[in-house]
């Protein structure tokens, strides 16, 4: 076993113990640090379930060899909640729009769209359309995630 | 207080109350309101079945087999007992009770035993302290295979040497109605072929099994029906059902992937054998090779009509591929044979079907059930005619469409709601969106592949009508049981129905506001131990069935409520209601608050819901034996590189047979997703099998739709005719958005290209090269 280290996720530092360097950014906050928001669907970086931030940058969890994410910043889908209720205004046109079916692709999607909308506030069709195109969902068709992401969008923009 | 009870919407007027008044300021049956597990899925607080955690627990890993077809000589545990950390290695002479399990037929080992029959049978089983050495500890494992040529061409399953003991036959099925020497003066045929295609659940099977001192097991898990696998997983394990108890834990998608067993039996031996509790989780390729698929079809067609246009009679001949296991293999293919002409009224017709036994992976329930594959055949067919006839397909459509009174080509008169005719005209005939050709590469054949300019593209327009029956069929009873108390005003609800993500929480919650005039309802958590069986969510039947079950608890109760109150008043109980959390008598003169009249031991209802009772085919096909049904349709745009043979759905606009909606963003839900898997039948979905080995077993190279595949959705309609006998007159919503929006989109590919294009999925060298 390699030494402990320790990942900074959602501005707590948390120490590691115990795990394989083999093990995947995923696997450590899902398995070792009980950050379960952070999906599993493919573990193979095809559908961003496992969408996390690492020092601001979208990025697929299953595709990070833990131990090199030390060091940075790593915000994942527990960490977004910031409004009323402790719901992001993002969530919150989740809950509202029905963007939310079985609910396995939504935290790698809320975390997808947080990203989208900091980058721009005002997205056109196209741009959420190709911004949440490596988001895989099986339920919704996508109809109503889009709903709530023009949604999210127009509060958010009404906040500032 | 509690009762038990058991009611049938055949002889009760329980659940036939069709005409609520619906308020959506109440929350209640109708109002728009959001699903209960919404907040926490959007925060990552909800658990599903891969999530879960247990002090000292082990990962569980499957050993699969790489043949199709194979005898096992032997096989050499000893180098995965020998590495550190592995708690156990089990085979199937470690399975106690019977070796075999099966939705109808209990055919399938749940451990190989001598023989395996498919790529991804699983033969050994692992148990170790990290999953990384319970899958090199699985690789260790030394089997010794005699490889056998696979049995891969269902056409020729039934004469080869059977490759299992029960043959190489599920089921052949014939359905001969009215007179078969009639013919038409206009004849159209064709062959038509459907590839297999996977639900593709986001959520891998996964769950926990936790073993008990008294030699019973609690299982944590993903399913369709709690009940089943109990029974299932208890005959495998050689104990009684009451020693296995279920709790339904997240389910990230199903869609008819889990109706049968995957890892069940598997982590209930692990946890029993070790003595700890064992988790399992698939990877996405161990679940490709994991669960059932859509069935693989060919299907030869004659249509026969006369010169206006009337059908006079369809023959069709339809083969599926069931795979190496029964799964719901029977039952599919009598849904295949049962709709093969679709929602027409058709004088007479001669359908046979076969689902045959291959070395090919096991096909089972998915959306739409059978009535997918026909519907591409019946609806290319009716193209066919309608160009054959010089008629507008629309035209053909309504003038054959079928209606209440008319009968089925299995003798079946339909005597429930069924406006086929209303629902072709609403999606035929609303207004087509504009949609620009776009220089936007997003917009275009291929998308940011930069392969297709807009000048090379065509466009096309098709249409397409499917339809299904709800709940099972064929004399099963498959009821469902609900549980009501209401205590201080709060109601719980008790139901074992798997929320698999088609929003039964939502409207097992809206029900009970509705019945009981309450706001507050808890639901208890889905379990074996404490309730009877919901039946599956599959078939479209959980609204009618669960939510059945669920008003007639909740009428139960506030039957007992209003009862006591009138006697403490003095009243008549018919003039008393529950709203607003109060008792009142609708002269005004009595109130009381629900809260106060519920304190203490409060009340509850204990009920089971069945449908009005179906009968089975007779030997030529003919019966009741179906409970009700519901038809889509779609009309389809898309734009074609016919060069390269790519293509873009641009539109897509349906109406749909839906009863009566309970919750409209959760029907517009439903709709959309549905129309997504058949875009995704039409146009990529497909398992590539070479001698049975599934070659693409990831989503890097099956590919389902994205946000870029996805055409904004048009609802033109939601066709509202309450049903006689479904609680507030509701239909299933969840299949037929997947049973003709395939059909569409190919139909309008082959109006772009004018090329037949007699197999879905239609792939880019079938345009091109086609």
């Amino acid at each position: 076993m390699p030494d402990p280290y320790s990942l900074r996720v959602n501005g707590v530092d948390r120490e590691v113990a115990d795990s394989d360097l083999g093990e995947s950014l995923l696997f450590v906050l899902r398995e070792r640090l009980e950050l379960t928001g952070t999906k599993n669907a493919c573990t193979e970086g095809e559908c961003s379930s496992c969408a996390v931030l690492v020092d601001g940058v979208l990025t697929c969890s299953c595709l990070v060899l833990s131990a090199t994410a030390a060091g940075q910043e790593i915000t994942t889908v527990e960490g977004l909640g910031d409004g009323r209720d402790g719901l992001s205004v993002v969530q919150e046109a989740f809950v509202n729009e029905g963007a939310v079916q079985c609910g396995f692709c939504t935290p790698g999607l809320i975390v997808a769209v947080h990203d989208l909308l900091e980058a721009n506030a005002d997205p056109s069709d196209g741009d959420v359309r190709e911004a949440l195109s490596g988001n895989l969902c099986r339920c919704t068709g996508y109809g109503r995630i889009l709903a709530a992401v023009y949604n999210a969008a127009e509060a958010k923009r009404g906040q500032l | 207080m509690t009762s038990e009870t058991s009611s049938n919407a055949a002889d009760t007027d329980i659940g036939t109350d069709t005409d609520v008044i619906v308020d959506a300021g109440t929350r209640g049956v109708g109002a728009d309101v959001a699903r209960p597990d919404g907040v926490p899925k959007v925060q990552g607080r909800f658990a599903f079945s891969s999530d879960l955690w247990a002090i000292d627990f082990l990962w569980g890993h499957t050993l699969r087999s790489p043949h199709a077809s194979a005898l096992i000589r032997g096989i050499d545990i000893g180098p995965a007992v020998a590495m550190a950390g592995v708690h156990a290695v089990l085979l199937a002479d470690d399975v106690p009770g019977s070796l075999t399990y099966g939705l109808e037929h209990g055919d399938q080992p749940a451990l190989a035993d001598e023989q395996v029959r498919y790529v991804g049978e699983p033969v050994a089983l692992v148990a170790a302290d990290h999953p990384d050495v319970a899958r090199r500890a699985a690789e260790a494992i030394v089997v010794d295979y005699e490889v056998s040529e696979p049995l891969t061409d269902p056409e020729a399953a039934p004469a080869a040497a059977p490759i299992h003991p029960n043959g190489n036959v599920f089921r052949e099925l014939v359905i001969r109605h009215g007179d078969l020497d009639v013919a038409g003066e206009v004849v159209v045929e064709g062959v038509y072929e459907v590839g297999m295609q996977d639900q593709a659940f986001m959520g891998p099977e996964s769950g926990m099994a936790l073993p008990d001192e008294d030699g019973s097991v609690e299982l944590f898990v993903s399913t369709q029906w709690l009940h089943v696998d109990r029974e299932q997983i208890s005959g495998c394990l050689g104990i009684d059902e009451e020693k296995v108890r279920l709790t339904l834990a997240g389910v990230g998608g199903a869609f008819g992937a889990r109706e049968d067993l995957s890892l069940q039996v598997h982590l209930c031996l692990l946890a029993l054998h070790t003595g700890k509790p064992v988790k399992m989780v698939y990877s996405r390729d161990e679940s490709f090779l994991g669960h059932v698929h859509r069935h693989p079809a060919k299907m030869w067609y004659r249509h026969h009509a006369d010169r206006s246009g009337h059908l006079v009679k369809v023959e069709a001949r339809i083969v599926l591929d069931g795979g190496a296991y029964a799964s719901s293999s029977s039952a599919v293919i009598a849904n295949a044979c049962c709709f093969a002409a679709g929602p027409y009224k058709v004088p007479a017709a001669h359908i046979t079907g076969m689902a045959a036994r291959t070395n090919n992976p096991p096909c089972g329930a998915m959306r739409g059930f059978g009535a997918v594959q026909t519907c591409f055949a019946h609806e290319s067919q009716m193209d066919k005619l309608a160009a054959a006839l010089n008629m507008d397909p629309v035209e053909l459509r309504l003038l054959n469409a079928i209606g209440p009174g008319d009968r089925l080509v299995t003798g079946q008169v339909i005597t429930g709601t069924f406006p086929t005719a209303e629902v072709i005209r609403q999606c035929a005939y609303a207004p087509e969106a504009e949609i620009p050709l776009s220089d936007d590469r997003r917009d275009l054949p291929g998308g940011s592949g930069r392969t297709t300019d807009a000048a090379d593209t065509v466009r096309g327009t098709g249409f397409a009508v499917g339809f299904k029956n709800l709940m099972f069929s064929e004399g099963y009873d498959d009821y469902s049981s609900a549980a009501c108390r209401v205590s201080d005003g709060v109601a719980t609800i008790t139901c074992a129905c798997a929320e698999v993500g088609q929003g039964f929480v939502t409207l097992a919650q809206q029900i009970a506001r509705t019945e009981l005039g309450v706001d507050e309802v808890v639901l208890a958590p889905a379990q074996t131990a404490t309730i009877g069986s919901a039946g599956s969510s599959s078939a479209s039947r959980q609204t009618w069935m669960s939510g059945g079950a669920v008003q007639a608890a909740c009428r139960e109760v506030r039957a007992q409520i209003l009862a006591d109150m009138a006697a403490e008043w003095g009243v008549s109980p018919d003039g008393l209601v529950l709203r607003d959390g109060l008792v009142v008598s609708l002269d005004g003169q009595q109130e009381a608050l629900l809260a106060q009249v519920t304190g203490g031991a409060g009340y509850e209802a204990d009920v089971e819901y069945h449908h009005a009772p179906t009968e089975t085919l007779d030997e030529n096909g003919q019966g009741n034996a179906h409970v009700s049904f519901a038809c889509a349709a779609h009309r389809a745009t898309v734009d074609v590189d016919p060069d390269l043979g790519l293509v873009r759905v641009r539109d897509i606009t349906t109406a749909q047979d839906v009863g009566r909606i309970l919750n409209p963003t959760q029907a517009v839900g439903q709709i959309e997703g549905g129309i997504a898997q058949g875009l995704g039948l039409a146009l990529m979905e497909e398992i590539v099998l070479d001698d049975g080995l599934v070659r693409n077993a990831s989503f890097t190279d099956y590919v389902i739709p994205t946000t870029l595949d996805m055409p904004d959705v048009t609802i033109a309609a939601f066709v509202e005719e309450p049903e006689p006998g479904a609680p507030y007159g509701a239909k299933g919503i969840g299949e037929p958005p997947t049973i003709s929006s395939s059909a569409a989109i190919a139909a309008a590919v082959r109006a772009a290209t004018g090329q037949p294009l007699p197999r879905i999925p239609i792939r880019p060298a079938d345009i091109a090269l086609g």
